[in-house]
């Protein structure tokens, strides 16, 4: 199952060799597009030669109907491929800055680096000047670090934008690039020649915008896996966590972490309403196994920030489980399951009192700990580090 | 000497240079997790730059020392590897096609000085962009629309129309 995580297959060595491969194909792909001239990039804005915008269509959407095919035949797992973080204004105020850098410059990063490696002067100053305007940004940057860490959202997809499905959304994306494609063909034949007809004047065009229409046709009709589908495509990854009962935590430890300032705790009771008014865990919140389906309760729970931990609580430890498979699937990372539910909770610590006095059982204070040996439990939390952010630009 | 007056060969047609593109980009999705990037590594390179002169300042500027402060080294990074390879990639392709050749590319209009001029400055906004946006054409652009990222999305709109907005002002630098 893809994908991979190279450091851990190969070792520090062997993954930067592979990221040194891919770069070598990414530059010499960018070399033979012809992007190391600064010309046929800054021609783009001038309407005569649309060929920046072709290619780069046309890698985004190939690389996302790759990417989505694959999901929707069990080949990938999406939910472990970075997705860059939106930073909606500061985005917006980058990019335009950008599109100033461009044109004036007549390269992007990328390009510029191309440029440079094949001895042209202009992207070898370009490729200094964008290391002296990085060097300006880190020098610049905490006097308006206010707004340039604004309207935040970790992992935002344009369908969850439009409130379409993944599948819809790759189409329409394709749909979009076959129209700006023939937009651009149709702007150079005018801008060049002065004339203008309606007909596409290559078949091979019309063949690979049939080929596209038809993948992503095909993308939207498979559609991406649910969260049961996909445990049946993962649970070889994850299985063993839980008969190996690693993230199943003594009461004890959920006391030690809920009282814990530095780990941002969020509890789930899966139990039937009725139960959950009787008695649930201070700040708890009641789910359903269906509600867990819906990516809208998940993804918060997949966008928590490293020190997050996610507990599930159920006497029924079948119930518990299911919640589990189908959560670690829409990728939340630090997910465990209470021991025992609450029986075992009530079991741990009714009758206990705090010098003489009864304390309150759904919130008990830290101390209450002291009234176990140390080795009353064994801590199963482990906190995975950092999740992968927005790739390569940090 | 032949190789000397070699023309250079023709470059790939656009879309299937955009085809092999999507491949290579889905290759490091599927490989790393991650998609591709230049401005990062470049940012990477600045720091440790900065700190061969002064390791302190490093130090005392955040930004800077989240990559290169303490006992960080900024180039212990694959995006660093990421970017060598991009290097030599381009390199060896241009050698191959008959492109490897000192020169400047620039509009009809200006100088040489000029043209370099502005492609420093040019680069010195682009870079200050690509930090602010956090990531620049490859890393936003590229990598987060295929995977269908809102913000690079919306970053990649802007891009053009920040492009687009200054074109005719800077027309001189470009066009007959």
């Amino acid at each position: 199952m893809l994908p991979l995580d190279i450091n851990a297959e190969l070792g520090r060595a062997g993954g930067n060799a592979v990221f040194f491969l891919i770069g070598a194909a990414f530059g010499a792909t960018l070399e033979l597009a012809g992007f190391g001239d600064s010309r046929r990039l800054a021609a783009q804005f001038y309407l005569k030669d649309m060929t920046v915008l072709k290619t780069m269509f046309t890698g985004i959407v190939v690389a996302c109907l790759l990417l989505f095919l694959s999901s929707a035949l069990g080949l990938l797992d999406f939910s472990q491929i970075a997705v860059n973080q939106t930073f909606l204004w500061p985005g917006i105020v980058g990019g335009l800055i950008m599109g100033i850098g461009f044109i004036v410059g007549g390269y992007c990063p990328g390009t510029s680096v191309v440029s440079a490696a094949s001895l042209k002067l202009d992207g070898l100053l370009f490729l200094v000047g964008t290391g002296l305007g990085a060097g300006l940004f880190g020098e610049t940057v905490s006097s308006f670090s206010e707004f340039w860490n604004s309207s935040f959202t970790d992992r935002l997809l344009v369908s969850d934008w439009l409130g379409w499905s993944i599948g819809a959304t790759v189409f329409a994306v394709t749909l979009m690039a076959l129209g700006m494609f023939y937009a651009a063909e149709k702007t150079e034949e005018f801008f060049r020649s002065g004339t203008f007809s309606w007909k596409i004047a290559r078949p091979v065009y019309l063949a690979g915008a049939g080929a596209l229409f038809a993948v992503a046709a095909a993308v939207w009709i498979i559609g991406q896996p649910d969260p049961l589908r996909r445990w049946e495509l993962l649970q070889g990854r994850y299985a063993a966590l839980l008969a190996s009962r690693a993230v199943f935590i003594d009461p004890l430890e959920y006391l030690k972490t809920a009282n814990d300032t530095g780990i941002k705790l969020l509890t789930l009771d899966l139990r039937a309403e009725t139960e959950f008014t009787v008695f649930h865990l201070a700040g708890s919140e009641r789910r359903t196994l269906d509600e867990l389906l819906d990516s809208r309760v998940a993804a918060p729970l997949a966008q928590l920030p490293a020190q997050g931990v996610v507990v599930l609580v159920a006497d029924d430890e079948a119930v518990a489980v299911a919640a589990w498979q189908r959560l670690k699937v829409q990728g939340v990372s630090n997910l465990y399951i209470l021991e025992g539910g609450l029986s075992q909770w009530h079991a741990r610590f009714a009758g206990r009192t705090l010098h003489g006095k009864p304390f309150d059982l759904s919130r008990p204070p830290a101390s209450v700990l002291e009234l176990f040996p140390k080795d009353a439990f064994t801590p199963k939390i482990k906190l995975a580090t950092k999740k992968r952010s927005g790739g390569l630009c940090s | 000497m032949s190789a000397m007056n070699r023309q250079p060969k023709p470059v790939l047609n656009p879309y299937l240079a955009g085809a092999i593109l999507g491949v290579v980009l889905f290759a490091s999705f599927a490989l790393t997790q991650g998609g591709l990037g230049a401005s990062g590594a470049i940012s990477r390179i600045q720091v440790s730059a900065t700190a061969l002169l002064s390791q302190s300042h490093v130090d005392r500027v955040g930004y800077f020392a989240t990559v290169g402060g303490g006992d960080r080294h900024a180039l212990d990074h694959s995006s660093v590897y990421l970017f060598l390879g991009t290097f030599l990639g381009g390199m060896l392709s241009a050698r191959l096609n008959g492109r490897m050749k000192i020169e400047v590319f620039k509009g009809p209009r200006i100088s040489s000085w000029q043209r370099l001029a502005f492609a420093l400055l040019g680069g010195a906004i682009m870079g200050y962009g690509a930090r602010f946006a956090r990531g620049c054409t490859s890393g936003q652009a590229l990598s987060g629309g295929a995977v269908l990222s809102l913000g690079s999305w919306a970053f990649m709109f802007c891009v053009f129309i920040g492009g687009y907005a200054l074109a005719y002002f800077v027309r001189r630098l470009w066009t007959d």
